[in-house]
């Protein structure tokens, strides 16, 4: 296993579900959700990728089909080479993708942190629990259709939510971060939010 | 000698052997948010046994800022300030790590004056975060002095920083396809100066703790890390060289010219917390070792992309004598540095470990999606298997070993 090409090779002939995905770096790969933990061994076991160096996802927006990916990064600790590995949750409105934790222990966290922040279930997860938000948090902040400035909910602890009266409140960020669009007339060219949940349009969400 | 506990929970064991009236009773405890040896806003919910950790759940995301939704939301270059408060004892090694994976997407290559400038100011970062994860670690086991040493040492890097970059800890140093200003006049014969009066008072701050007995009585044989573990939970940087794991991407993938210079790349035999605490102190004189030939050998020419034109800002001067500069800086300032669509990842060798940046674009200035790939997160994942069987007060040296940072984890 000397270069991308030869592993790209490898994993073609095991597995013919796999195809080339566009990438202006490492060998990528995308494969059908089924066979991910395999192909995941396969590249593992086989093909010297030992390391899971990270596991992410990928929101197409709303109306977008497929529109979650989940995207593995692999390492191989001999051949110092990085692999992406991609596959397309089969539904829109309950991801689930097959868990990588009985390859990796380090998935766990990882996988717990797509699923705190997409919503994305992994199937076989031994503690799938949200990780930077908290327990009972209703909303899932990386897709494409949560706002910059956040959604107002209720605070986490209901103790101190009855003693103050107050909730989460979205953040004054007076619409910003401005960019400017390109490929508009330059009337319309001037900086604006990109994320237009609040702007003069849009009353600020309470 | 701590007693067996290949049986991760031990109070289940007990009650295994002993009749039910005698099961030991389970304490919780809550360590953090805001305790001094959680660093920052770690809380570990531990189950004790005694004095012995019997489970332990770190809970994150107190200092959870969204910069990844953030990132979806500005500019290249508006992102930058943002990888500060990453690792923000190294914010200049994020910023290299930041703007090379942007200009890895724009399949940029910037001169070799910039990447040496970038080289020099990482080194340093990386000097100036293991003397805080070194003299932290002394307080947290109980050597006050050795912090002392080092903070006197940090802040005559900071005043370097500050110098260079015009702020201290925030330095937001680096543009896509180049940097925010050349070095000052000066600026690398101080830096020499500064490697010259450190490395006797580095081997002092050493010479404090390596061979000191309480040093070892509280690191030695301590949290031990087996070279499987480190792999299978995707550790990196000192805690995996610790185990005894070679790798170190400034080696295995060069990256801004690393291939040019020499240094070694320390690791440990055993794994245990003192393995991790001299890998780090090796790694500030390998550091050194890089920074000097930096200067020594400090290429001349631009120090950034000039053919990058939609990319990196024209200088000040022809902004304000050229028209056509006008509207480039203008473009670059509100849409952003243009670059091509596709998908890259970036690793580099940050104090920490690796620090990746996984970049989804559609083109044009704005990322569709930017994921932080952050080191401190994947080394803390290893918590609840390195608590168990330890008591309390080891949790507290295994803690400092890590050397993490929350700004990090919680991004």
């Amino acid at each position: 296993m000397t270069t991308d090409v030869d592993l790209t090779t490898a994993v073609s002939q095991q597995f013919p579900s796999v195809t080339a995905r566009a990438s202006l770096d490492c060998p990528a790969f995308n494969v059908p959700p089924a066979d991910v933990p395999a192909l995941l061994r396969h590249l593992r076991d086989a093909l010297g990728c030992d390391i899971l160096t990270d596991a992410t996802a990928v929101d197409a927006g709303a109306g977008a089909a497929p529109r979650f990916t989940v995207v593995w990064h692999l390492y191989s600790s001999t051949s110092h080479r990085y692999v992406r590995v991609a596959a397309a949750c089969a539904s829109d409105t309950d991801p689930v993708m097959p868990t990588a934790t009985g390859l990796w222990a380090g998935a766990d966290w990882l996988e717990r942190e797509v699923y705190d922040m997409f919503g994305i279930r992994f199937d076989g997860h031994p503690d799938l629990r949200r990780i930077l938000m908290w327990e009972g948090y209703p909303y899932f902040p990386l897709r494409k259709e949560f706002p910059l400035a956040g959604l107002p909910t209720d605070l986490p602890d209901a103790e101190v939510a009855a003693e103050t009266g107050t909730g989460l409140i979205s953040a004054p960020m007076a619409g910003g971060p401005f960019v400017a669009r390109s490929g508009r007339p330059m009337g319309e060219a001037e900086p604006r939010a990109k994320d237009e949940a609040w702007s003069e349009q849009h009353a600020k969400p309470e | 000698m701590a007693p067996d506990f290949s049986y991760p929970d031990a109070a289940a064991k007990a009650a295994a052997v002993f009749p039910k009236e005698f099961e030991p009773e389970r304490m919780s405890l809550s360590m953090g948010p805001s305790h001094p040896s959680t660093h920052g806003v770690l809380r570990i919910q531990f189950e004790l046994d005694g004095e012995v950790v019997t489970k332990a759940d770190p809970v994150i995301g107190y200092l959870h800022r969204g910069d990844e939704k953030i990132a979806e939301n500005m500019t290249y270059n508006q992102f930058v300030p943002y990888t500060d408060r990453l690792d923000y004892l190294a914010p200049l090694a994020n910023n290299m790590a930041y703007a090379i994976a942007v200009e890895r997407l724009a399949q940029l290559e910037v001169p070799p004056r910039c990447q040496a400038i970038r080289v020099l100011t990482a080194e340093l970062a990386r000097v100036s975060s293991h003397l805080m994860g070194v003299g932290a670690y002394g307080i947290d086991v109980g050597a006050w002095s050795v912090f002392m040493y080092c903070f006197e040492e940090r802040e005559k890097l900071y005043r370097l920083f500050e110098e260079l970059t015009g702020a201290r800890f925030t330095t937001s140093y680096t543009r896509i396809g180049g940097l925010q200003r050349d070095v000052p006049a000066g600026w690398t014969e101080k830096v020499a100066a500064f490697c010259d009066q450190f490395l006797p008072i580095l081997d002092e701050i050493l010479g404090l703790l390596s061979r000191n007995k309480i040093f070892l009585d509280r690191t030695v044989g301590i949290g031990v890390i087996s070279r499987a573990d480190a792999l299978s939970y995707g550790l990196s940087g000192p805690n995996l060289r610790g185990s005894g794991v070679a790798l170190d991407l400034r080696k295995d993938r060069p990256y801004s010219g690393y291939e040019r210079y020499e240094f070694d790349v320390p690791v440990g035999a055993h794994g245990d917390c003192y393995d991790r605490y001299l890998c780090r102190g090796e790694e500030m004189k390998q550091s050194v070792r890089i920074i000097r030939q930096v200067v020594q050998d400090f290429p001349g020419g631009d120090w950034y992309a000039r053919d990058a034109r939609k990319i990196f800002a024209p200088p000040k001067d022809k902004i304000l004598s050229s028209m056509e500069e006008l509207i480039n800086n203008f473009m670059i300032v509100t849409e952003g540095p243009q670059l091509p669509a596709g998908e890259v990842y970036f690793e580099a060798e940050n104090p920490k470990g690796a620090l990746g940046f996984y970049i989804v674009s559609h083109g044009g200035g704005v990322p569709y999606r930017l994921k932080i790939r952050s080191p401190s997160f994947c080394n803390l994942s290893i918590l609840p298997r390195l608590c168990v069987g330890n008591m309390v007060s080891d949790v507290v040296s295994i803690l400092g070993s890590l050397d993490f940072v929350m700004g990090e984890c919680d991004r």
